[in-house]
């Protein structure tokens, strides 16, 4: 039995209709990377499996538990099982990285100030960032803030760690660093990994498995073999990153999300 | 469900006009009342059943309260000084110029330090805070702190509430004093009113009743500020736009509502 099950998951912002009959499993363990184009709804799916967004329809199953729906008691158990790193990292800007790190462990887990402080070092330790518990949001850098980001998902150990498009932005160097990061922690923690992302590079150096999500649905799962061996086209073109040169404006704009 | 995870309210073109425009305006004024209405439920329910942020709640004394102390204190000073001479002028042509310490006294309790401290005090706090929260939802901050398994009403919403309740009223107590002060100072000055003369005669004039039927407001406007500021800050979207929107939007609708709030309550307190 998969891990996380999406079945026939229906979602739509106004008349805009993001998911028609979604479907994915993910299993214990992998790393899948969720690709496809803007507004396709690939940080849509991140947010719908741990309750920030609700679905139109369809269920989504947890560890077996039902998370369409589900009481906000239920809802707190899932999200401890799972850290998430946001786009922008999300850090909170009133508090210093030490207490930006250190949340999750004070709203969880019955620890001692002492056991804290140790379990935040450990996670800054584990994004090559020892030492900066006292600076400020404010004073890191885009990549510094992700890796910082990242430490506050890892702090209270998930078994599932969620990364929404965790290299856009970065330069070169910092975009290697992540994809390291993602792959070390994998081995280290043991973790599931869901990464969306359109970064192609990334996907096949991190991922067991891809999914691309297109018009609504899962067009395509499979490995990164399996991908790049693909004879669909919306598949190929977006991999490649193929554009119709004859297309007019307006359509491509329309297309572009 | 929380009062956040609802579907933000909708931001469609404004309305054009007519009958369906104002239909419109008042389908979307309903669903904000509703929607504080969730949210005020919440947070007196999070309040109650659920240990309070003590760290965030010190926090948002000092955010509110320390913060807000300059403006409140100008506000009183200068509006002690200008009802002051307004009065004494006024008075002092009817050979009255006696009863200057009771006006003061009077509408000052009764009207001008609750009410005139609540609508700067609670501007500003209200602009800050609509800000702030604001920010926080259009970077996913708020998400994350859901994210993080923590609840963005006990988190946020509650410490806010329950600081603007406390800070609101002392605020205005200072500017009770500071008002009745700065007028006693002016009347000695300009119009040679004893200062001795001016004090006893502005307490004597103010009863219990006349004091709690003007500060007994207070809590109810800091109540108001706050629960409309978090309401606004977290229903923000549309990023830096949405939050310059937030923002003027509490501003307005606080004062507004202090206004009509102040209106409603004078009268209430005063038929009891």
């Amino acid at each position: 039995m998969a891990l996380i099950e999406f079945r026939g998951v229906q979602k739509a912002f106004g008349p805009k209709r993001v998911f028609i009959d979604l479907n994915l499993d993910i299993h214990e363990g992998e790393s899948i990377t969720i690709i496809g184009g803007s507004g396709m709804g690939k940080s849509v799916l991140l947010k719908l499996l741990i309750g920030l967004l609700e679905t139109d329809g369809g269920s989504i199953l947890f560890d077996g538990e039902q998370i369409v729906n589900a009481s906000p008691k239920t809802l707190t158990k899932v999200r401890r099982r799972i850290g998430m790193l946001f786009q922008g990292a999300a850090l909170f800007d009133s508090l210093s990285v030490g207490e930006n790190v250190a949340y999750g462990l004070r709203e969880h887990l019955q620890m001692s100030e002492e056991a804290i402080a140790e379990r935040v070092h450990e996670s800054l330790d584990s994004v090559g960032l020892p030492g900066i518990e006292d600076m400020w949001p404010a004073d890191l850098s885009g990549g510094m803030k992700k890796r910082v980001g990242l430490a506050r998902a890892i702090a209270v150990h998930p078994e599932v760690l969620l990364y929404d498009e965790p290299t856009t932005g970065l330069d070169p160097i910092n975009v290697t660093r992540i994809n390291r990061l993602i792959l070390s922690l994998k081995e280290k923690l043991q973790v599931t990994s869901i990464v969306v992302t359109h970064d192609m590079q990334s996907a096949f150096i991190t991922s067991d498995r891809l999914a691309m999500i297109d018009d609504g649905h899962v067009i395509f799962q499979g490995t990164p073999d399996e991908i790049r061996r693909t004879e669909d086209r919306r598949v190929r073109d977006f991999i490649e990153g193929n554009a119709d040169e004859d297309l007019d404006t307006e359509t491509l704009l329309r297309r572009g999300g | 469900m929380t009062a956040t995870d609802a579907p933000p309210p909708p931001r469609g073109p404004l309305p054009k006009g007519g009958v369906v425009g104002a239909g419109d305006s008042i389908y979307r004024f309903f669903q904000h009342v509703g929607r504080v209405t969730i949210l005020t439920r919440r947070t007196f329910v999070t309040l109650f059943r659920t240990r309070l942020d003590w760290r965030a709640f010190v926090d948002q004394l000092d955010a509110l309260g320390v913060k807000s102390l300059g403006i409140g204190a100008a506000t009183a000073i200068f509006v002690g000084i200008v009802m002051a001479i307004q009065f004494a002028f006024s008075l002092e042509r009817f050979g009255a110029k006696d009863t200057v310490g009771r006006i003061v006294g009077l509408s000052e309790a009764r009207e001008l330090a609750p009410a005139l401290t609540s609508l700067v005090v609670g501007s500003r706090i209200a602009a800050a805070m609509a800000a702030e929260l604001g920010s926080m939802s259009v970077t996913q901050q708020v998400d994350a702190i859901r994210a993080l398994g923590a609840d963005p009403i006990r988190k946020l919403v509650v410490p806010r509430v329950l600081a603007g309740i406390i800070v609101i009223p002392l605020i205005a107590c200072i500017a009770l004093v500071l008002g009745v002060l700065s007028a006693m100072l002016i009347c000695n000055i300009s119009f040679g009113i004893e200062m001795p003369f001016f004090l006893s005669t502005a307490i004597d004039a103010v009863t219990m009743k006349d004091f709690m039927a003007g500060m007994g407001k207070t809590p109810f406007f800091g109540f108001l500020t706050t629960i409309l500021a978090c309401y606004l800050g977290l229903e923000t979207r549309g990023g830096t736009e949405g939050v310059g929107r937030s923002t003027a939007s509490a501003v307005v609708v606080v004062s507004i509502s202090i206004l009509i709030a102040d209106a409603v309550l004078t009268q209430l307190f005063l038929s009891l």
